[in-house]
C-alpha cells in the first residue's frame, strides 16, 4: 500500500460514489441524532425563558435552523447544478436533484413555524413583508425546480433546464438574507451574524446551533440516500448497477 | 476544452448580468418594498395620501390611553424624531407594549390622527432571560442616575 493518496476525481463517477455514499449514510444519521437530541435538550430543558416572549420563543430552535438550511441547501444545489452545466459531470445533476426535496422541506418548515410563531407574537400568521415574501419565493423556486426536472424525460436535458432555473434563483438568497437590513420589515433583524456578537443568551445560542448542525447532518444523510436511488434509476442499464442489484439481499431481482 | 471554457464564461457572465438587473429593479422599487413608513417619512409626505398604508415605530412610553367609549385605544408611535397619534379599535397582540415596536395599518385622517384597522407587534432580535433584562435595565438606570449626579455637581461647581 504505497500510494495512500486517494484520487478524489475517482468519486465523481456514480459507480465509485455509490458504495462510498452507502458507507457514509449511517455516520451522518448518527451525527444528526446526537446533535439533534443535544440541541433539543438544551433548547427545551436548559435554555432560559425569554424576557419578552416567555416560552413561546422556543420555536426558534426549529425555525432558525430550518431557515438557514433552506438557504444553504439552495446554494449547494445551485453549486452542483452550475458544475454540471459547466463541466458535464454526471454526478452533479444527480446531487442537485437529490438536494431539492430536502431544501423544499426546510423552506416549508421555515414558513410554517414562522406562521405559528407570528400569530401569538406579532398578531398575524402572515404579512407580505420582504423577508417572508422572499422566503416564499424560495419555496416556489424549489417546487419549480422539482416540477421542471420531472416534466422532462431525458435526464441530461432535465439537468440542464433545472440547472439554469437553479442558477437564476440564486439571486434570491442574498435578498432573503439581507431583506431585514435593506428594507424595514415586520420580521426582526438577525440575532446571529458574522459581523457582530450574537444578541442571544449563550445557552439559547448553543441550543440553536446544535439543532442547526443536527438538521445539516440530517440533510446530508437524506440527500445521500436520495442520490443513491437516483443513480440506480439513471444508470440501470449499466453493468455496475446490474452487479449491485444482483448481490444477495440488496434489492435482489427488482430489474 | 474551448467550448467548455466558453460555456463557463457564459454562465458566470449571465449570472453577473442577472445580479445587476435584479439590483437595479429592487432599487427602483425601493419604496414599494418597505413594509411600513416611519413617522418622519409620513411628515415628509412620502406616504400615500388618502390610501391605506402602514406606519411603524416605537410605542411612546406612557402614551397608551383608552377613550371614554371603553374600546378605542389611543397611543403615540414615535421614531424618536417625529410622533404620530394612532387610534385603534380591536384586539392587540400580547407583545404590544409601551417602549416596544409596533406596526399599524390604516389611513391618515384629516386631523393628523392615524386611524388603524390592524396593529401588529414588532419585537427585536434580542433573546435573553428576564434576569438579564432586569440587570441591563438596572445598569441603565444606574448610568442615568450617575449622569444626573455628575451634571448636578457640574452645575453647583459652575455657580
Amino acid at each position: 500500500m504505497g500510494n495512500k493518496l486517494i484520487n478524489i476525481y475517482r468519486f465523481a463517477s456514480p459507480q465509485a460514489f455509490y458504495p462510498l455514499a452507502g458507507k457514509m449514510i449511517p455516520w451522518f444519521w448518527t451525527l444528526a441524532a446526537i446533535f439533534g437530541i443535544a440541541g433539543l435538550y438544551i433548547g427545551f430543558l436548559v435554555a432560559p425563558t425569554d424576557a419578552q416572549q416567555g416560552e413561546g420563543y422556543r420555536i426558534i430552535f426549529l425555525h432558525v435552523p430550518a431557515s438557514w438550511l433552506s438557504m444553504f441547501i439552495y446554494l449547494v444545489m445551485a453549486f452542483w447544478a452550475g458544475l454540471g452545466l459547466g463541466f458535464n459531470f454526471r454526478l452533479s445533476g444527480m446531487m442537485a436533484s437529490a438536494l431539492a426535496p430536502t431544501g423544499a422541506l426546510f423552506a416549508f418548515l421555515s414558513l410554517w413555524t414562522g406562521a405559528l410563531w407570528g400569530k401569538p407574537m406579532w398578531g398575524t400568521w402572515w404579512v407580505w413583508d420582504a423577508r417572508l415574501t422572499s422566503e416564499l419565493i424560495l419555496l416556489f423556486l424549489y417546487v419549480g425546480f422539482i416540477a421542471l426536472q420531472s416534466s422532462i424525460d431525458d435526464p441530461r436535458r432535465a439537468d440542464k433546464a433545472g440547472a439554469i432555473l437553479a442558477l437564476v434563483g440564486v439571486v434570491n438568497i442574498p435578498i432573503i438574507y439581507f431583506s431585514v437590513k435593506w428594507w424595514n420589515t415586520l420580521h426582526q433583524g438577525s440575532s446571529v451574524s458574522l459581523t457582530k456578537s450574537p444578541s442571544m443568551a449563550v445557552t439559547m445560542l448553543w441550543g440553536m446551533l446544535l439543532c442547526a448542525l443536527g438538521c445539516w447532518m440530517y440533510s446530508i444523510a437524506v440527500a445521500l440516500m436520495r442520490v443513491r436511488s437516483i443513480m440506480l434509476e439513471r444508470e440501470r442499464h449499466t453493468d455496475w448497477v446490474r452487479a449491485e442489484l444482483a448481490e444477495p439481499g440488496e434489492h435482489a431481482g427488482q430489474e | 476544452m474551448k467550448t467548455r471554457h466558453k460555456r463557463i464564461a457564459l454562465i458566470i457572465g449571465g449570472l453577473a448580468i442577472l445580479g445587476l438587473v435584479v439590483a437595479l429593479v429592487l432599487n427602483a422599487f425601493q419604496s414599494n418594498l418597505v413594509f411600513f413608513f416611519t413617522p418622519t417619512q409620513v411628515a415628509a409626505g412620502e406616504a400615500p395620501r388618502g390610501k391605506s398604508f402602514r406606519i411603524g415605530g416605537l410605542v411612546k412610553e406612557g402614551s397608551i390611553k383608552r377613550e371614554p367609549d371603553g374600546v378605542t385605544l389611543r397611543f403615540v408611535v414615535t421614531d424618536t424624531e417625529k410622533d404620530m397619534i394612532v387610534a385603534y379599535k380591536g384586539i392587540l397582540p400580547d407583545l404590544f407594549k409601551e417602549g416596544k415596536g409596533a406596526v399599524a395599518q390604516g389611513k391618515l385622517g384629516e386631523d393628523g390622527i392615524f386611524i388603524a384597522s390592524e396593529v401588529l407587534a414588532k419585537h427585536d432580535e434580542n433573546y435573553m432571560p428576564p434576569e438579564a433584562t432586569q440587570a441591563v435595565g438596572d445598569a441603565q438606570a444606574r448610568a442615568a442616575a450617575n449622569k444626573a449626579a455628575v451634571e448636578a455637581t457640574a452645575k453647583t461647581v459652575k455657580h
